[in-house]
């Protein structure tokens, strides 16, 4: 099967001399269709970066990134632009809503980008914010948001229309643990109709909800996890609180 | 033991069977807890001696029996939701000792030592929130399930903070005589290839 995402020897490095920082060394990572994966690691090891790359915002300083087998590098401009817009779904960790439009309006951005009428865009739109729960903020500005009504806005842009690959960061940070299951609950549905999802993020409850758990550390991958262990054996009557 | 209290609640509701409780008291714990039949019947005997359920007929024995809980049952489940659980020192941590032995075996890298446990902690807690996500409507489930993840989820915190304990302090433990420890952390990945 063809990897919907896949890095080869991926290394960023960034700055020179004294100041070079390498923030990611040789990763590799396939992700294939319908999965959820979560890369968990300690602050500063590298995940927003392993993430910018992974959607094309970015290039890595040695490796190569393919999406759905196609090398980014030898792309045009335009296509992988095209390819951004319509096929790739970003939440970033800092949300990166525009300030001057409505949340229904930043909901359905990537849409129009892409050339959808406005009017349809905003209906796809205002569907995504009601699957997060935050459609009665339709009208409102990003600056009368709260934290977690600005972040599940920016989760509405990412799932809009018909992507079929979603990079989040930190998706749940400013999120309570009612609200950030409800995101995961969207993310792993969402794969398992076929999207493909990557998640990073520090936190292992969130991390839980993968299929696969890898863990980075210094720009490096070192481990994964898969569920494991007989659910029950632990809350046998005599284990129990 | 609380199994006592979860089957003096389920007779709260009307009198029941024995088989009936069982099945009851496994459906409202999220099918997690499992309950056998000779549990049940030596706990309702104990509950009956003790004057907290009475059976219909003290005659008839077996499955047909019903019981009912009395108004004592009632004061004891009552004044027993209301009492703290009983705080008992903190258990031996078998993983801080294996933690603080393995700070002073020469040759072993705590680093790796702490990612095997931080690994099967989050594997064990993918398979309690993979049975949550399953179930979207299980209540008692997702319950039960939240308190098993959030005490991994202490745990996996306690390694990741021991982990940049180590690596602000990595001679913390006595090291094997020329042992290097490069400063970013490269022992642990050399240690797995
Ligand atoms: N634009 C940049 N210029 C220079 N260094 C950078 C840049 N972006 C990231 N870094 C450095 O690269 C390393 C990895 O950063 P990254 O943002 O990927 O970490 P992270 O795992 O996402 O951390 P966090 O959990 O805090 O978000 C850090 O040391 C960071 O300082
Ligand atoms: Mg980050």
């Amino acid at each position: 099967m063809t990897a919907a995402l896949e890095l080869r020897r991926v290394s960023k490095v960034y700055g020179s001399g004294a100041t070079e920082v390498h923030a990611l060394r040789g990763v590799d990572l396939a992700v294939y269709p319908g999965e959820l994966v979560a890369i968990m690691g300690p602050s500063g090891c590298g995940k927003s970066t392993l993430l910018t790359i992974a959607g094309t915002l970015e290039e890595p300083t040695d490796g190569e990134v393919l999406v759905d087998g196609i090398e980014v590098s030898g792309m045009s401009r335009n296509d992988r632009a095209r390819m951004r817009r319509r096929s790739i779904g970003y939440v970033f960790q800092d949300f990166n809503l525009l300030a001057g439009l409505t949340a229904v309006e930043n909901a359905a951005l990537p849409l129009e980008l892409d050339g959808m009428p406005a009017g349809r865009a905003q209906g796809l739109g205002l569907r995504a914010l009601e699957e997060l729960g935050v459609a009665e903020r339709a009208g409102h500005y990003p600056d009368d948001l709260s934290g977690g009504e600005r972040q599940r806005v920016s989760i509405a842009r990412a799932i809009v229309g018909d992507r079929h690959l979603l990079l989040a960061d930190e998706p749940t940070g400013a999120l309570d643990s009612v609200n950030g299951e409800a995101v995961m609950r969207l993310l792993r549905g969402a794969c398992q109709r076929g999207v493909t999802g990557l998640v990073v993020t520090h936190d292992a409850q969130l991390a839980s909800w993968a299929d696969r758990v890898v863990f980075l550390r210094d720009g490096r991958m070192v481990d994964q996890a898969v569920p494991a262990g007989a659910p029950g054996a632990m809350l046998a009557p005599g284990a129990a609180p | 033991m609380s199994v006592r209290h979860a089957l003096l609640a389920l007779l709260t509701e009307r009198p029941k069977f024995g088989l009936q409780l069982r099945q009851e008291f496994e459906s409202g714990t999220g099918a997690v807890w499992p309950l056998n039949v000779g549990q049940v019947y030596t706990t309702l005997q104990r509950l009956e001696r003790d004057g907290l359920v009475e059976s219909e007929d003290a005659d008839i024995a077996g499955p047909q029996k019903d019981f009912r809980i009395t108004s004592a049952g009632r004061d004891e489940l009552t004044e027993w939701l209301r009492t703290p659980p009983e705080s008992v020192p903190p258990p031996r941590d078998e993983l801080v000792i294996k933690l603080l032995v393995a700070l002073r075996v020469p040759g072993v890298d705590v680093h790796d030592i702490l990612q095997t446990h931080r690994r099967h902690l989050v594997g064990s807690m993918q398979r309690y929130t993979h049975l949550k996500a399953a179930a979207a409507d299980d209540v008692a489930l997702a319950l039960v399930v939240d308190a098993q993840v959030f005490r991994l989820d202490g745990v996996i915190r306690w390694l990741d903070a021991a982990d940049s304990r180590l690596k602000q302090f990595p001679l913390a433990g006595p090291r094997p005589p020329g042992a290097e420890v490069s400063p970013d952390g490269d022992r642990m990945v050399e240690g797995r290839r």
